[in-house]
């Protein structure tokens, strides 16, 4: 017996309404992964998480829940769940990830930092005010509640000047650049995702070797358009990109947005998904938090899964030792 | 059992967003590169719509909430139909009558 959908839904609108996240962490949590990297508060450029990379161990924990919950007698008691939920934030108290797994997901959104400051791009950071974009709840119906949460977000953008948006994940991508114009009637703001961004910028990559398997995002691929970009940024890292069966706009879905309501039926999709992947090479690029999760459960360890950003910010690290390499080598010679 | 016909059902659907169930043509393409293979999603759904069968959408609901909303369908539906879209909106439809 699956939890009733009404009462998922409404616990996670209500979340959004009342504490403006599907699942709400705490700030401290959501900023953590700046906390060594001093970026600036604001500016006309930002870059916006969304949380989404952030949120990933707490979903993975209730869905967890959400299953056990659903195989008990307990099940017939989610509107009951949904009412404590209105008076007591029940992610704070049933979701608490490992700190490494926290630190894994933590680890993208610093690496794209790093990325974009090596590529020159100057941008700030909303700290707490980088809120969720409302994508899950956007994708149940519940429009009225996004609405509300987009001129919230709109709000911010104009309080702190924000002419330009730079996204990390798919999701937040397609909600600012595409949902956020039309519930809102307009929205002036530019959105690009990280990716667009450096594959426009002469981003000093290179000195990986190897061949990966791209794993595209339904929502990058067919919504958003963006395709070349990772294909081009982890060619100029070095690496072989090899496609599988579904590749670009017929990319095959990793089930991941089945999860919140129906977890079997996503671990389906997932496992044919990796099937498709395991034939072509044992690496796999994703460039999606969702993506990753799912495909790497559905994995069980026989595939790698890697955000894209790890081996970019790899390259980088490689190629800025390589040069300092070279200039010692070079001052040495000068010096004998 | 009669069957309740309700032509108010679209309506309502066009009102809620861009809803263009009507240009199915209900050749099945994306019933065939859905990966959850659900072989009810869309089209049939589609017909319960245009033919005005709320009941028949409401006891669908676990089907429509299941849609992954990936696009694979709309890559390939020769009438062009905004799929994914039309799904969404009848979960907003849903939820709005307490499912």
């Amino acid at each position: 017996m699956a939890l009733a959908t009404r009462d998922v839904v409404g616990i996670l609108a209500d979340n959004l309404r009342k504490r403006g996240s599907v699942l709400p962490i705490s700030a401290r949590r959501a900023t953590h992964w700046a906390r060594e990297l001093n970026l600036p508060r604001g500016g006309e450029t930002v870059l916006y998480t969304g949380m989404m990379y952030q949120l990933i161990p707490y979903i993975e924990r209730l869905v967890s829940l959400e299953q056990r919950l659903g195989d008990s007698p307990l099940a017939r008691f989610s509107g009951l769940a949904r009412r404590a939920n209105r008076l007591v934030n029940g992610i704070a108290l049933v979701a608490r990830p490992p700190a490494d797994e926290r630190a894994e997901y933590d680890r993208v959104p610093a690496n794209v930092a790093r990325l974009l400051q090596q590529a020159g791009v100057s941008f700030g950071y909303l700290y707490e005010d980088d809120l969720y974009a409302g994508a899950l709840t956007y994708d149940l119906g519940a429009d009225e509640v996004v609405a509300a949460h987009a001129r919230r977000v709109a709000g911010i953008f104009r309080e702190h000047g924000v002419r330009e948006v730079i996204t990390i994940d798919p999701h937040t991508t397609t909600m600012l650049r595409s949902v956020y114009p039309e519930l809102l009637g307009g929205f002036d703001v530019r959105v690009r995702s990280y990716l667009e961004v450096l594959a426009e910028r002469d981003l000093r990559l290179g000195a990986l070797a190897g061949e990966v398997v791209v794993h595209d995002s339904c929502v990058y691929a067919r919504y958003e358009n963006v395709i070349e970009e990772p294909r081009q940024l982890l060619a100029a890292a070095g690496l072989t990109v090899r496609e599988p069966a579904n590749a670009r706009t017929l990319t095959w879905c990793c089930g991941g947005p089945a999860e919140s309501l129906y977890p079997a039926k996503a671990e389906t999709v997932a496992a044919k998904r990796v099937e498709q992947l395991r034939e072509v090479a044992p690496d796999c690029v994703t460039m999606c938090p969702i993506c990753l999760v799912n495909l790497r459960k559905a994995a069980n360890g026989t595939v790698r899964f890697r955000d894209i950003s790890e081996y970019l910010v790899e390259a980088v690290s490689s190629s800025v030792a390589g040069s300092e390499d070279k200039r010692l080598d070079e001052a040495r010679e000068s010096v004998s | 059992m009669s069957t309740v016909l309700s032509p108010a059902l679209a309506r309502e659907l066009h009102q809620l967003g861009e809803f263009d169930a009507e240009a199915c043509l209900n050749c099945g393409v994306c019933s065939a590169t859905c990966p959850l293979g659900i072989d009810l999603l869309p089209r049939r759904l589609f017909r319960y719509v245009v033919f005005g069968l709320a009941q028949r959408v409401r006891e669908e609901s676990e089907a429509i909430f299941s849609c992954l909303l990936c696009r694979a369908c709309e890559q390939s539906c020769p009438a062009g139909v905004h799929i994914t879209e039309n799904v969404r909106l009848l979960r907003r439809w849903l939820l709005e009558e307490g499912l």
